[in-house]
């Protein structure tokens, strides 16, 4: 079996959190258990301020093993508001992933 | 979950109880008569599948244990938390016995009829409110009605109709539809796009437009993830967006890089206009905005020199001091460069179909009520007299002319209060602790909401359950697409539809007989404009856009005749021609042209206030998991933003001795509250920065507490009574004067 994970385009995440609400939907998560989350990173260059957003998986993402069974996407994958968040095999996601800008895979099962 | 047992129900969001102003399709999946889940609708494409925080969240909020799910009465004083469960019928009885009292003593007119933001509501309201014979339809407490209002107004009498950014958003093959191109440049004036819907345009459609080549130009005091992707970024002094948009015009005008095409054949009063702006020029621009003059040029020349480029401005505009005038003056820079209605420009934005649901002009009055009435209702309506231009543009009563009738009863008494999805207190209120006082007195007032809050709390003497989006039927023509609101499980408890509501008490109260039945009945006669009706859209997965050639679609409507009501080509104004020289606010006694006016409270204005409150304070930063004051009860989101946060910079808390997440109060004139600190070099050295409508739903509700509005909620820092000529702009929202300073050591 081919290892699945997500690519994520850090680039264009704006933090709008609909990718964590998205998982706990999917999952009844509650009490802060969630399987993907986002982080605010601010950083300060010599012209101006920066503010990206960084999103990362948790432990608790399964790749949303029973959606992806039946065809449908990842929740977070179908909700993302700025669609930056990619799911496939880690193989597939790499090529993908040459071509983009600040972008991470992660592999979380 | 054993996901084969449910039913999908695709509808359309558009409702407290979900979210914000936008039409995202979404499919609901029901389980044995409950919501399990709600998801994006792929299909549709307002959304395309996605959905935000707010909408994911449906199924918690609508099962929430604190849910009022009965009609209550209240049993104590106001304030003091006692309620009794009552029948539908008690509540109806007593409301109509009490609502007709007040209207054979005082007059229809003394009771107000009080909404929140504008989703569905709208409609029903005033509905309602016409059948009872009441003008006096209202956001209470929002001082210089300053949101969207003054922005409509503005359009409306400079080229006759709307227009917005154009995302694609008005055809149905979105991004793949031929005769659609991506803004080259795109303004984001002040506003955080990614945080929602605002005035229902899909924030991340941004985003969208960017993949496509977008670039981006950013005005807005803070650093932002829309300014680090900018390639100018404006950070002014707030309040002072009339002077850039008068510095930008300033500079296309002097520099003749304006369309003249367009401003010869379609434009009048440019030589005033031009003539107007060279007091404006971008030494002075930099002088009153802190933005460099070489910036200010360079935003100018990248937006008029790349055609299509277009705007998209936020609720700050709004609040501005003189608010209409700083809206005006943006709706020019877009006029002259000929970004009008043109494909990736801001194109003109008209209620799909031509279906009414929410009226957002004074024609769409007249269309449902008639003419008569309207003028009537205009007679008494509250602010219409003193405003020309609150007389002629729409049907609200102005909020700060009403505050001081609540307070002297001149010139005629309020008696009672219709509170539909609207926290006065805990939301768009400026001054709130005086909207209390004053309407403590009222006689008698109903709450029709999903929870209680400060307001119900403070003021109801009824409590109606209403339903979410879910659970009830609505319509949407907010521009486009036209689309419906599918009932997929029954109310809970007994919650009813703010439409059925508004129905069964129109029935009772009207004046002449109600002609509708059913709620459906009435959906069905308001969507014949769309040649469509309920069933039919439902039929066709909730949506549709208009036919080719429709007036309510794209573009160039105003050279083929599409935009006048007599059939002609150019713009629904005097001239026929979008109006630099405005005749509209002309005839309403104001300038016709644009100028800066100073914020009220401000280092220029008053330099001795600001050497004790030298900070300004914005207000009304939006978060991405709440809709205004709604949500904060909600755990999924509430999870994500916990705690009331004001944003303040990181050398100026040093200096303060202020560390991050120290609890802090903001104190101004008006007397001071609690949030914490978030502290970031996002935020300008000299502009603290705080969300609005914070209450904390798990403290006590009784009254003094009142959810612990008094502590959090920042509109305690605001004032009422700084309008704007117009009656519309002119606040202390966006641009007062605090200081900021450590509680107990930066604990609570």
């Amino acid at each position: 079996m081919p290892r699945n994970g997500l690519l994520i385009q850090q680039d264009w995440c704006t933090g709008c959190h609909a990718c964590e609400v998205a998982c706990k939907q999917e999952h009844n998560f509650s009490g802060g258990m969630v399987g993907i989350k986002v982080d605010e990173v601010v950083s300060t260059g010599p012209d101006k301020v920066y503010v990206d957003f960084m999103p990362y998986t948790t432990r608790f993402c399964d790749l949303c093993a029973e959606r992806t069974k039946a065809g449908e996407q990842p929740a977070c994958v179908k909700h993302c508001q700025a669609t930056c968040i990619t799911y496939g095999t880690v193989a597939e996601l790499a090529i993908l992933m040459d071509k983009q800008p600040r972008s991470s895979i992660f592999a979380p099962k | 979950m054993a996901k084969s047992k449910e039913n999908k129900v695709l509808s359309t969001l558009w409702s407290a109880g979900c979210g914000s102003h936008g039409g995202c399709g979404c499919e609901i999946y029901v389980q044995d008569g409950k919501v399990a889940r709600v998801e994006g609708d792929k299909n549709h494409p307002f959304n395309q599948g996605r959905l935000c925080a707010k909408g994911l969240a449906i199924s918690q909020y609508m099962y929430h244990p604190d849910r009022v799910l009965y009609p209550l009465k209240r049993t104590g004083e106001r304030g003091e938390g006692k309620w009794q469960r009552i029948t539908w019928d008690e509540a109806y009885d007593t409301i109509e016995k009490r609502l007709k009292d007040i209207r054979a003593k005082h007059g229809a007119e003394s009771v107000i009829f009080c909404q929140g933001t504008g989703r569905d509501i709208g409609g029903p309201i005033t509905f309602l409110m016409y059948a009872y014979g009441s003008p006096n339809w209202v956001q209470v407490g929002l001082a210089g009605h300053a949101c969207y209002t003054p922005r409509l107004g503005a359009m409306f009498a400079t080229q006759g109709h709307y227009s917005v950014l154009d995302a694609s958003q008005m055809l149905e093959k979105r991004y793949d539809s031929p005769e659609w191109t991506p803004p080259k440049y795109i303004i984001i004036w002040a506003q955080n796009p990614a945080a929602g819907c605002h005035d229902g345009f899909f924030g991340h459609w941004i985003i969208d437009c960017m993949k496509r080549g977008s670039k981006l130009i950013t005005i807005d005091p803070r650093s932002t993830w829309f300014s680090t992707r900018s390639e100018v970024h404006l950070q002014n002094r707030p309040g002072t967006d009339g002077a850039i948009a008068l510095g930008m015009l300033n500079v296309i005008i002097n520099e003749g890089i304006y369309d003249k095409v367009f401003v010869e054949k379609w434009c009048y009063g440019f030589d005033e206009l031009k003539e107007r702006v060279q007091e404006y020029t971008p030494e002075k621009v930099e002088e009153i905005s802190w933005v460099p003059k070489e910036l200010l040029i360079k935003a100018a020349r990248l937006f008029a020199k790349n055609k299509p480029s277009a705007i998209q401005w936020g609720e700050p505009v709004d609040a501005m001091p003189a608010g209409s005038v700083v809206a005006q003056a943006i709706n020019h820079l877009w006029a002259i460069t000929g970004n009008i209605d043109n494909p990736g420009g801001n194109v003109i934005a008209r209620n799909s179909h031509g279906v009414t649901t929410y009226p957002f002009s004074s024609a769409e009055l007249t269309k449902l009520y008639g003419a008569d009435l309207v003028k009537k209702l205009n007679e008494k309506r509250i602010g219409a007299n003193d405003y020309p231009m609150i007389k002629n543009f729409r049907g609200w009563v102005q909020p700060d002319v009403l505050i001081d009738q609540l307070e002297t009863d001149k010139p005629y008494p309020i008696k009672g209060a219709w509170i539909q999805t609207s926290n006065i207190i805990g939301g768009q209120a400026a001054d709130p602790r005086r909207h209390y006082n004053a309407m403590k007195k009222l006689d008698f007032i109903v709450c029709v909401d999903l929870f209680q809050n400060p307001t119900s709390m403070a003021l109801a003497d009824i409590f109606l359950p209403a339903c979410t989006i879910c659970e009830k039927e609505s319509f949407r023509s907010w521009w486009q697409p036209l689309g419906v609101s599918v009932k997929a499980v029954e109310g809970v408890g007994e919650a009813k539809s703010d439409w059925e509501i508004n129905l069964d008490l129109a029935k009772r109260l009207a004046t002449t007989p109600i002609k509708y039945n059913t709620v459906r009945e009435l959906i069905d006669d308001r969507l014949k404009d769309g040649n469509t009706n309920f069933e039919k859209l439902k039929a066709k997965g909730c949506w549709e856009y208009p036919p080719e050639g429709h007036n309510t679609r794209p573009y160039y409507r105003y050279e083929k005749g599409l935009l006048r009501a007599d059939g002609k080509p150019g713009f629904e104004t005097p001239t026929g021609k979008v109006e630099l020289y405005s005749k509209k606010y002309e005839e309403w006694g104001l300038d016709p042209l644009p100028y800066y006016e100073e914020p009220k409270e401000s280092s220029v204005a008053t330099p001795e206030l600001a050497k004790k409150y030298p900070l300004i304070l914005t207000t009304g930063r939006r978060s991405p998991v709440f809709f205004h004051s709604e949500h904060r009860m909600i755990p999924w989101l509430r999870e994500l933003d916990p705690f009331p946060m004001c944003e303040i910079n990181d050398k100026t808390a040093e200096e303060l001795g202020i560390g991050n997440g120290d609890w802090v109060y903001i104190e101004n004139t008006h007397g001071k509250i609690k949030m914490k600190a978030k502290v970031t070099p996002t935020a300008h050295p000299k502009v603290v920065t705080a969300p609005h409508g914070w209450w904390l739903p798990e403290t006590d509700g009784k009254a003094p507490n009142l959810f612990s509005t008094w502590e959090h909620n920042i509109n305690n820092l605001t004032s009422m009574g700084n309008q704007g000529k117009s009656g519309f702009g002119g606040t202390d929202y966006r641009s007062g004067l605090c200081r900021v300073f450590k509680i107990n050591g930066g604990k609570e």
